[in-house]
């Protein structure tokens, strides 16, 4: 159980941090809170030659709220967003979300840039930065791009970060107006990775119609999931006419690989996974509706 | 594969080394400092054995390695009583409410709640269960250990109290 032999580097700031991933190329791996790759180091499921910690990137680190976003530095710790008023006033999804990730002792460490980087498909920021149609700020030696969320992840473990890019911050989209958000997940004890999960943004119109919906799944699918075909089918209805379990039916429906494993049969989870998104969907509308 | 240059502070006592950068700082604490009261279970950031204080969070000694660690200050059990033996209010809760029996996973708890109560000094019993989610025992059994953390709130909470009383 010990990581191989590894270089470090602990660059400065983002620009030294992109510059040693250009040049080390497939070799290097960046460590931000560490909580993922540290196990999978020292299970050698990741076996890098060279590590690029962040750890003393601070403008990496940080909450800001500009033009009608919150944007979070990728090295801010799921603690801090935790503790911070700003998220819970201005993306409340997102600080539901986060007492939900690992123990506080994970949380103390681990990072947003690194949850969604790392892209789990059973990890929640992934399916919270789906449902809210975040946007990923990333640099690389070409220069900044922004990529939604709905773009980001490409597969098992996989983004659309080239080798040589860097996560740098994350946008999310601040709500207000009839707005109502919910997480709802079945895991077997706090703190183990979801059997499957749901994150549900939505907004009503002044005539109780849903404007916006969206629905993020994990644990659900190889990767995270957005159940777009779900979302799509009722925006623009009136809610009072929605059925909620056929919304966590349609959306479960979407994932074309549900996983089985060890603690649920892929039948198992693609019924707890309609369960979780029909609760969230009601809370969340609950919410939408009183705002 | 360079080693590097690290200097931290120890329980209070600043430490010098050049390590190799896979080496955890749950290992540089048991085999360069010799504080073995760090046990290590998983070694995967699971079981919560080895949790210590780093710039007074608690953290998984074994999900970080020593070369993060460096400039920071970092709180091992051996760093808990008072310097002259006098166990910490944490530390005589778990003894007087069978909190411990083979005590392997004890300094990890103790380190988890000191940190726990620090930050909530009277947490509700729903909160004492989250905050001791994150470490396994395979022998005490709960119980005893949710006994101890109430106990150890209690003493907290009571000296806080006291020190309201008008004189």
């Amino acid at each position: 159980m010990k990581p191989a032999a590894f270089d470090y580097h602990a660059p400065a700031d983002a620009a030294e941090a992109v510059a040693l991933l250009s040049g080390l190329g497939e070799d290097a791996k960046i460590i931000a809170g560490g909580q993922s790759l540290v196990p999978m180091l020292a299970l050698r499921l990741a076996v890098p030659e060279h590590l690029v910690d962040l750890r003393r990137a601070d403008g990496l680190r940080g909450i800001e709220r500009r033009d009608g976003v919150l944007r979070i530095g990728a090295c801010t710790t799921q603690a801090m967003i935790e503790r911070s008023a700003e998220v819970a006033r201005d993306v409340p999804l997102l600080a539901r979300a986060t007492p939900l990730i690992g123990h506080f002792q994970i949380r103390n460490r681990g990072t947003i840039g690194g949850s969604l980087a790392h892209a789990d498909a059973a990890a929640e920021y992934p399916a919270v930065a789906l449902a809210l149609g975040a946007r990923i700020q990333a640099r690389s030696p070409r220069g900044e791009r922004t990529v939604p969320a709905d773009r980001f992840f490409t597969g098992m473990w996989t983004t659309e970060l080239a080798e040589d890019e860097l996560l740098t911050a994350v946008d999310f989209p601040v709500r207000d107006g009839r707005a109502g958000f919910a997480i709802e997940e079945f895991a077997r004890r706090g703190g183990d990775f979801a059997i499957a999960g749901a994150a549900v943004a939505v907004e009503l119109d002044g005539d109780d119609r849903v404007r916006r919906c969206g629905i993020g799944l994990f644990g659900l699918g190889s990767t995270p999931l957005r159940a777009a075909a779900a979302e799509a089918s009722v925006t623009g209805a009136a809610v009072a006419g929605i059925d909620a379990d056929e919304v966590g039916r349609a959306a479960v429906a979407e994932s074309g690989s549900v996983p089985a494993d060890l603690h649920a049969s892929a039948d198992h989870r693609r019924h707890v996974g309609a369960v979780v998104v029909t609760r969230a969907w009601r809370r969340a509308v609950q919410e939408a509706a009183h705002a | 594969m360079p080693d590097a240059d690290i200097r931290m502070r120890v329980n209070g006592v600043t430490r010098r080394a050049t390590v190799p950068p896979r080496l955890t700082l749950a290992d540089y604490l048991r085999e360069h400092c010799g504080l073995t009261g760090t046990h290590l279970g998983c070694e995967h950031g699971v079981c919560g054995a080895c949790t210590v204080l780093l710039d007074g969070e608690a953290v998984r000694a074994c999900l970080v390695f020593a070369v993060q660690a460096d400039d920071a200050d970092v709180t091992t059990v051996e760093g808990i009583a008072a310097p002259d033996g006098e166990l910490s209010p944490v530390q005589a809760a778990f003894r007087d409410n069978h909190g411990l029996q083979c005590g392997f996973c004890t300094p990890g708890f103790v380190l988890s709640v000191t940190a726990l109560l620090r930050d909530n000094p009277d947490p509700t019993d729903e909160e004492i269960r989250e905050g001791l989610s994150g470490n396994l025992c395979r022998c005490t059994g709960y119980q005893g250990i949710l006994k101890a953390v109430r106990a150890a709130a209690g003493t907290a909470a009571g000296g806080a109290a006291a020190a309201e009383e008008p004189r």
